[in-house]
Parts: C-alpha cells; sequence; structure tokens
C-alpha cells in the first residue's frame, strides 16, 4: 500500500495504436492467417496492408476483390510474389506480421531491422504428440480420432501446429500403428476428405522425404503419391533415421513418423535437445508426466489429450518461442500485438520537494533515501526539518 | 644500384613485419572468439541444467544482487565519478539508490509474477482447463550504454533473473571504471555460471552479435539498434530495443508564479541535474508560445545561475568525441548566433556550459539529432497547441513531457501525438514508477521493462489447455456432411441449443 501512495496522483497506461501494419500470411490457411490478425490490427486502430499469398492465388484474388467492398481505404490487398514482398520490405512500417517457413522470417527480420520495425514472426517447427501407454480402449479411441484428424484432417498435415511425428513407447507402438491404419482406412482415404498437397514445389519436397531409402524402408503404411493429382496417401513410419530429413525438417505434410523410446519419461529429454517447437501435444492421464512437460520442456503451446483445438480458443495466446518464432496473437493478445502500451504519468505543482536537484549535499542524500525506501517518518521529519 | 637492393630486401623484411602482426591479430581474435563462445556454452549449460528455473535460485540471485547494490554504493558511486564525474548524490538518485528500490519490488513480487495465470476457457470445450504459464526464454545478451553504466545493466538483469534466464552482460567499454566495478563484482555475489559479464569494445560486441541468444536486449542508438537486430535476425533471436530521440517538452503559458517556478525547477533538473542532459529521456527541447519565450528564457537563466554552474555538481562529457560532436553543433554559425545564454566549453574538464538557443534552424542539426548534452532549443509558436502538428511531423520519441494546466491540451497529447510514454508537469520521473511500462515507440524502440513489464518481457508465456478424453464429438472429424457443418457452425456461435439438437437428432454420429 506504502509503495502505490508514493507516486500519487495519477499514474496509469493507455493503448496507442501502432499505425501501419504489414501483413504476410501462409498459403495452407490463406484466408484464415490474412483476416485472424487483421481482426487485431484493426480493432487496435491501424491502417493494414495486406499480401496474400501467392501460392493460394484463388484466396489472393477473393480477398483482393473483397476487402476493398467491405472495409475502409486503411485496409489495403496488395497480390503478388516474392518480388512484390521485397518491394513492400523496403519501405518503413510500424510493424509487420508475417506465418510463414523460417527462411523466409529471416530475411523479413533483416530487413524490418533496417527501419526499426518490430516484427512478429509466427513459424512452424516439429510439433511432437506423446502418446502414453494408455489402458482405456475409449481413451484410446478417442486419442486415435484427435490424432489422426491433427494430421491427415488439417490440411493433409500442411499446417503449423499439425502433429509432425509421434513418441511413443515401444510395447504400445504395434497397437498404435494399427488402431491408426484402421482409422486411416476408415477415414482418410476418401479424396475428398483430404486436402491436396498445394503446389508442385512442397509436393517435390515431400516425396523427396521417401527416396531416402533409410526412410523408405521404414514405411509402415501407405508411402504412396500421384504427381498428377498431388495426392498423397496418408503414410505412417517407424522409427526413420533421426538425422533423415523428414526428422530434422518440418514435414508439413501427410506423412507421420512414429518414433518409439523405452519408456515414455524419455521423450522429455527428446525433446529438450531439438529446437523448441509451436505446440507439443500428449496423450496422458500421467499428472506426473504432465507436470514434467510444462516444467521442463519448452514450446509456444501444450496441448494435453487432444491437439490444434488451442488455435480455437480466443482466451489463449497463440504464437512460437525459439525457432518457432515470437509475438502471439488471438483475442486480446491480438489487440496488444498491435498497440503500444503508453505509459501517461500525471503529476501538479502542488508538492515540490527541493531535494530533487542539485547542487548537492548530505541531507539531499538522505532524503532520497527515504524516498526510496519508502519512510514516511523520514522523509516527513526532514521536511519539518528543512522547514525549520 | 645498392639502393635498389637495399629496397629488395626491405621489401621481404616489412612483409613478413606485417604478415606477423596480422597473424597476431588474428591469433587475438580467434583468441577472443573463443572466450565468447565458452562463456556463451557456460551461461547456456548453467540454463540447460534447470537451476535458474525454480524460485529459490531467482529469490537468492535477487538477494544477492540487492547485497551487492548495498555493499558497493561508495565503489558505485567512485566508478561513476571516474568515468562521468557523476556526484554522489546524482548517483545514488538515478542509480544506486533506483536498483535498490527495483530490485525490492521483484522480490516482493516475483511469487505473483511467476504463477500461472488461469485463462477463461468456453463451456463447449468442457472439461477442460487454459492456462498461461511463464517460462524463461534461456539465454539472454544484455548490452548497456554508457550513461548509466550501472543502472542500464543491472535494471534488465533483474528482469532476467526474475524471469528465470541466464544472462551474458557487456557493459559500456566508454565507461570503463563501471565496466570494471560490474566485471569484478558480479561474480562474487552471484551465480557466475549463470550470469557472466564480458567486458570489450565493438569487437567483443560483434562477436557477442554472432551467437544464438534467446533474447538480446539493447540500450544505445538508434544506429548501433540497427547492427544489433540485423545480427538478430540471423537466429531469429527477439529483441527489446530502447533507443533514444527528441524529448520535447511543451512548456503552456502558465499563471500561478508558484507553477511557473516548479516546472522551472523540472525542466532545469531533467535537462542540466540528469547526466548533463546526457540520457535518453532528459528534456531534449523546448515548445513554447512565442510571448511567454522571453520570461521563461529569463527564469532558466536565474535557475542556472543559482543552482547548474557549480562544478562538481554537474556531470561531465563522458568522452572527447562526444565533447567534439557538441562542438560541432555550436559552432555551425546559424546556430551560434541563437544562443541566449552559455555556450562555452571547457575541453579540458569536458564541460560545456548549460546552455540555452533561441529558433535554431529546425533543419540544423540540434534540431534534427537527438542533442544528448546540455543545449536546450527552444522553439517559439503562435500558440501552444500547434506543439500537436509540430510533433507529428516528427519521429516518435521516448517521452513527450508537457507543463499544463489545460485538461483538454492533455487530451489531444495523449490522443493525437506518439510517444514511448507521456508525463504532465514533470519530468524523468516516469523512469522511477515501476508499475509503469518503460520503453519507445518507432524510431525510439520496441519492448518494455520496469518492474512486471521486465518479468514479461524475458518470459515467454506459454499456452496450457488440457483436454481430457470423458466428452468426444466425432462431429469434428471428416468424412464430412451438412449435419456436421451445421454442428461447427453452432459450436462457433456458442449455440449450445443448437449443438444439442444436431446432437439429439443424429445420435447415430456419436463415438463408436
Amino acid at each position: 500500500m506504502f509503495r502505490s501512495f508514493a507516486f500519487r496522483p495519477a499514474e496509469r497506461w493507455c493503448r496507442s495504436r501502432s499505425a501501419s501494419s504489414l501483413f504476410f500470411p501462409s498459403w495452407n490457411f490463406p484466408i484464415g492467417l490474412s483476416l485472424e490478425p487483421l481482426v487485431g490490427a484493426v480493432a487496435a486502430g491501424n491502417a493494414v496492408v495486406l499480401k496474400p499469398s501467392e501460392l493460394a492465388p484463388a484466396s489472393s484474388n477473393f480477398l483482393a476483390t473483397n476487402i476493398p467492398k467491405y472495409l475502409e481505404k486503411t485496409v489495403r490487398v496488395v497480390e503478388g510474389g516474392p518480388h512484390m514482398g521485397e518491394q513492400l520490405l523496403e519501405h518503413k512500417w510500424d510493424k509487420i506480421f508475417f506465418t510463414g517457413s523460417s527462411r523466409v522470417g529471416r530475411i523479413i527480420m533483416a530487413a524490418a531491422a533496417k527501419h526499426l520495425t518490430p516484427v512478429s514472426l509466427e513459424l512452424g517447427g516439429k510439433c511432437p504428440a506423446i502418446i502414453d501407454t494408455l489402458t482405456s480402449e475409449g481413451d484410446i479411441r478417442v486419442t486415435i480420432n484427435r490424432v489422426a484428424a491433427a494430421k491427415w484432417g488439417l490440411c493433409s498435415g500442411q499446417a503449423c501446429i499439425a502433429i509432425d511425428y509421434l513418441l511413443v513407447e515401444e510395447t504400445f507402438a504395434p497397437l498404435l500403428i494399427d488402431f491408426l491404419k484402421a482409422k486411416i482406412k476408415k477415414t482418410y482415404l476418401e479424396p475428398e476428405t483430404l486436402a491436396r498437397i498445394a503446389h508442385k514445389q512442397h509436393f517435390q519436397r515431400l516425396s523427396n522425404f521417401l527416396k531416402d531409402p533409410a526412410v523408405a524402408v521404414s514405411v509402415v503404411h501407405g508411402g504412396s503419391f500421384n504427381a498428377e493429382n498431388m495426392s498423397f496417401e496418408p503414410t505412417i513410419l517407424l522409427n526413420p533415421p533421426l538425422d533423415s530429413e523428414i526428422m530434422t525438417e518440418e514435414i508439413f505434410g501427410p506423412m507421420l513418423p512414429i518414433i518409439t523410446l523405452k519408456k515414455i519419461e524419455d521423450s522429455i529429454e527428446f525433446l529438450k535437445a531439438r529446437p523448441k517447437p509451436l505446440a507439443i501435444y500428449a496423450f496422458t492421464t500421467n499428472e506426473k508426466l504432465k507436470r514434467k512437460i510444462i516444467e521442463e520442456t519448452s514450446s509456444g503451446g501444450i496441448c494435453f489429450n487432444d491437439a490444434v483445438v488451442q488455435f480455437a480458443l480466443d482466451g489463449l495466446p497463440f504464437g512460437g518461442t525459439g525457432e518457432s518464432g515470437f509475438g502471439k496473437y488471438h483475442g486480446k493478445f491480438s489487440f496488444d500485438e498491435f498497440s503500444h502500451g503508453k505509459a501517461i504519468l500525471r503529476r501538479n505543482f502542488l508538492i515540490e520537494v527541493s531535494v530533487r536537484y542539485p547542487p548537492w549535499n548530505e541531507r539531499k542524500l538522505q532524503f532520497i533515501r527515504h524516498v526510496y525506501n519508502f519512510n514516511y517518518f523520514g522523509i516527513l521529519r526532514m521536511l519539518l526539518g528543512f522547514k525549520r | 644500384m645498392r639502393r635498389r637492393n637495399h629496397d629488395k630486401l626491405q621489401r621481404p623484411q616489412q612483409l613478413e613485419l606485417e604478415d606477423r602482426r596480422r597473424r597476431r591479430g588474428g591469433r587475438r581474435k580467434r583468441e577472443m572468439e573463443m572466450q565468447v563462445e565458452r562463456v556463451v556454452e557456460e551461461a547456456r549449460e548453467a540454463f540447460e541444467s534447470g537451476g535458474t528455473r525454480s524460485y529459490f535460485w531467482r529469490r537468492s540471485q535477487l538477494r544477492a544482487l540487492k547485497d551487492l547494490i548495498l555493499e558497493s554504493e561508495i565503489a558505485i558511486c567512485d566508478a561513476l565519478m571516474l568515468d562521468l564525474g557523476k556526484h554522489r548524490v546524482e548517483a545514488f538518485r538515478d542509480e544506486v539508490g533506483l536498483l535498490a528500490k527495483s530490485v525490492d519490488h521483484a522480490l516482493e513480487n516475483l511469487k505473483k509474477w511467476m504463477k500461472p495465470e488461469k485463462v477463461r476457457v468456453p463451456l463447449v470445450s468442457f472439461p477442460s482447463t487454459g492456462e498461461v504459464v511463464p517460462e524463461p526464454l534461456g539465454v539472454i545478451l544484455i548490452i548497456a550504454s554508457w550513461n548509466f553504466p550501472i543502472g542500464l545493466s543491472l535494471e534488465p538483469l533483474i528482469g532476467a533473473i526474475s524471469a528465470g534466464n541466464s544472462v551474458v552482460l557487456k557493459p559500456s567499454e566508454l565507461a570503463l571504471a563501471s565496466s570494471k566495478f560490474l566485471a569484478t563484482s558480479l561474480p562474487k555475489y552471484l551465480d557466475n555460471k549463470a550470469v557472466k559479464v564480458i567486458e570489450g569494445g565493438p569487437l567483443i560486441g560483434q562477436q557477442l552479435l554472432d551467437q544464438k541468444w534467446d533474447k538480446i536486449f539493447f540500450t544505445g542508438s538508434t544506429r548501433v539498434g540497427r547492427i544489433v537486430m540485423s545480427a538478430a535476425a540471423k537466429h531469429l533471436t527477439p529483441v527489446c530495443l530502447e533507443l533514444g530521440g527528441k524529448c520535447p517538452a511543451i512548456v503552456d503559458s502558465l499563471q500561478g508564479s508558484r507553477d511557473i517556478k516548479v516546472a522551472i525547477n523540472r525542466i532545469a533538473g531533467a535537462k542540466w541535474g540528469f547526466c548533463s542532459g546526457q540520457a535518453c529521456i532528459a528534456i531534449d527541447y523546448l515548445l513554447v508560445e512565442e510571448k511567454y519565450a522571453p520570461f521563461l528564457v529569463d527564469l532558466l537563466k536565474e535557475k542556472i545561475k543559482k543552482c547548474y554552474m557549480r562544478p562538481g555538481h554537474l556531470t561531465r562529457i563522458v568522452n572527447k568525441k562526444q565533447f567534439e560532436r557538441l562542438r560541432e553543433i555550436l559552432e555551425d554559425p546559424l546556430v551560434a548566433a541563437t544562443v541566449v545564454h552559455g555556450g562555452s566549453l571547457d575541453q579540458e574538464n569536458m564541460f560545456i556550459e548549460p546552455t540555452i538557443l533561441m529558433n535554431p534552424p529546425l533543419d540544423s542539426e540540434v534540431m534534427t539529432e537527438e542533442i544528448f548534452g546540455p543545449l536546450l532549443p527552444i522553439i517559439t509558436l503562435k500558440k501552444i497547441a500547434d506543439s500537436i502538428e509540430f510533433l507529428k511531423r516528427r519521429p516518435k520519441p521516448l517521452a513527450i513531457y508537457a507543463f499544463t494546466k489545460d485538461g483538454k491540451l492533455k487530451k489531444r497529447i495523449v490522443e493525437e501525438t506518439s510517444s514511448g510514454s507521456v508525463t504532465f508537469n514533470d519530468a524523468v520521473v516516469q523512469f522511477v514508477v515501476e508499475s509503469l511500462p518503460f520503453g519507445g515507440t518507432g524510431p525510439s524502440g520496441f519492448g518494455k521493462y520496469h518492474g512486471k513489464f521486465s518479468f514479461a518481457e524475458f518470459s515467454h508465456g506459454k499456452a496450457v489447455l488440457k483436454r481430457s478424453f470423458l466428452i468426444e464429438i466425432s462431429l469434428r472429424y471428416p468424412p464430412w456432411s451438412e449435419d456436421k457443418l451445421q454442428f461447427i457452425r453452432y459450436f462457433y456461435t456458442l449455440n449450445y441449443i443448437g449443438m444439442l439438437l444436431v446432437l439429439l437428432g443424429l445420435h447415430r454420429y456419436t463415438s463408436t
């Protein structure tokens, strides 16, 4: 109480808008990743220039045609590819919001540095799902539903928060694989169910993963692909080499490596030795394990017994840490991300204490000591002493 | 002929000498690199071991830091006297006392700051709980400035330690005594595996920037800020840049003689009584109505004569380079012609007389660059409200000050200008208030600290969502249908009745 009393009258801080923001959304959720940050930027009172991804041309075109019909001139859409991106980066912005790969994230941040523009980088990473050895069949079925959906039901795994790979005890792996195979056969083989691979370059990248013989040999389900209609069969791999590309790069596709461990607690050390992902998932009822995961690993976020759904909750901040990026948004975090919290201190002329100013002497030093210690009696005594 | 032979002999020897020098320089550089790598590796190991995360470690380090500050008050003041000629009382006011207060604040609030924050989750996600868990970022690099060399090193250090990080601190090489003090004292009090000090100049700075960090906290100039951010981009390291700018003070035509006296005290204090104006939040220049200016100038002159002419009570200019920079500003004939008080320079003692300028050209260096010295330009306006447009046309400063009782003007300043902060009827003191975030915007930087903002700046707020297997709704999964679409529509509009109807009407879709 006494500490806060010292600096009356009013101190408070208020929001002032960030001004003009530049958005670079990604191609996998081209409408969502454009408009979600836009909600925050507009709520915070900014003007926005949005450059949708040229790799999703129909969505880009949709945004370019429709945004001007509904929103004021303060929100502009600029279509184009990397060259347009570079030109936009040469200008001065008050904030740049980027969703995409680490490689391009570096380019964006380096360009922003020239104008000292703060950036928010929503990058990716390999989001692991730790699957504990569950004993209840009901729990296993629910787990399988959620794991499968967070891989093959989410843009065919082409999502920053899709499950990238699984960590499972070696004794549990065979059962899990059987369940996953059954789930794939039942739900994820219909062509209309699966999003296709977005573009040729990406398709090439994914098929290259399987060209590594040491990886190909670890395929236990699926593995086939069709270059003509850019489709990939949901694929499961068991223990591909940890130094292969499929285990060092973010997959961003419908391949699911399963890495087996002697015991599930080993997953903590496994994760600590690797770059921080955007999300860690863990399917377990073991409270001790949950505690350990929270306290000993680091990631953008954690979700227990489900996956991806954290994206839908506005009360939770969404964003990465380390290699998965920095800055956060969703809900009020979006508003904050695009605001500057300006400190306002209102003082008045009523009380003036000359001990703040030179020329200096021991008494002034003593008085300042009392002020910093919130020693009100000491202050009063000295003031009376000064008056005398 | 002999001469030519002699020349021929000289050249190989010369080359060999140069080569040896280069190799020695290269070897020194490599040694420095190895030293830097070793220090960073140790700090990282200390963090990875998990030791810095516990409440007890953080508390013990903060307590040790408090002991260091209290026990070394004299040593700190001596170092600041050597580096900047800072008087003991000014050193206490601006660095020692302030730091002790900050550490106390952190110790009092650490438990609260470390506590996860529960987050409301919608009923539709029942049963689940959400919280935001603050976790340390990892290894932090703090690069401090020379004007408050102890304060600007230890204030962010308090935040970084509170948040559970390990830290490498590079004090400014332009404040050598303070740098030495930190390098010798910090290891005696703090966990020297997790809190490191590296002394050195730009070369060490560059080598540090080549390393991978989890955050870089920089206080200094815009020019170096760009270098820091560019280097950080290579590793995608988030940065906090506390830069400068020209902090204006809008001085309204005050009526009460007491109000005017207090305003003069505070303005003069925030320029000449504050590291001789060598501070990012010092008042840079004044904006005043033209009819009020002469009166203000007279009062300021009086104040200078009374309080700001005593040698030993004013900080000197830090070094020759800064001195020459300020000299050049004053030697611009168009600027020199506007000096209405002071202007004299004492190179031997590195002292520049408190100087007032009246309407120097707006395109001169004194009005386009941050002054960072004891020169106070006064710019006159027809009416004080014009100050708003004046400021809007210029880069956003770290602070805007306004001495006024006009409520409307205050409102306009808050709403129409942009700056790190705004302080009414005082200056610089916002730095002392822990509950206010301190940091810039635009060219004055980004990121904020002090109090709980420091803790947040050096933490990552990790979202943790706990769900259960209890309720499973297969309407979330493919294969898709119109009914599932309808359910999801109801879900997103939190239409519980709608969802229930779909569930009841389509019970064959419940989990198998």
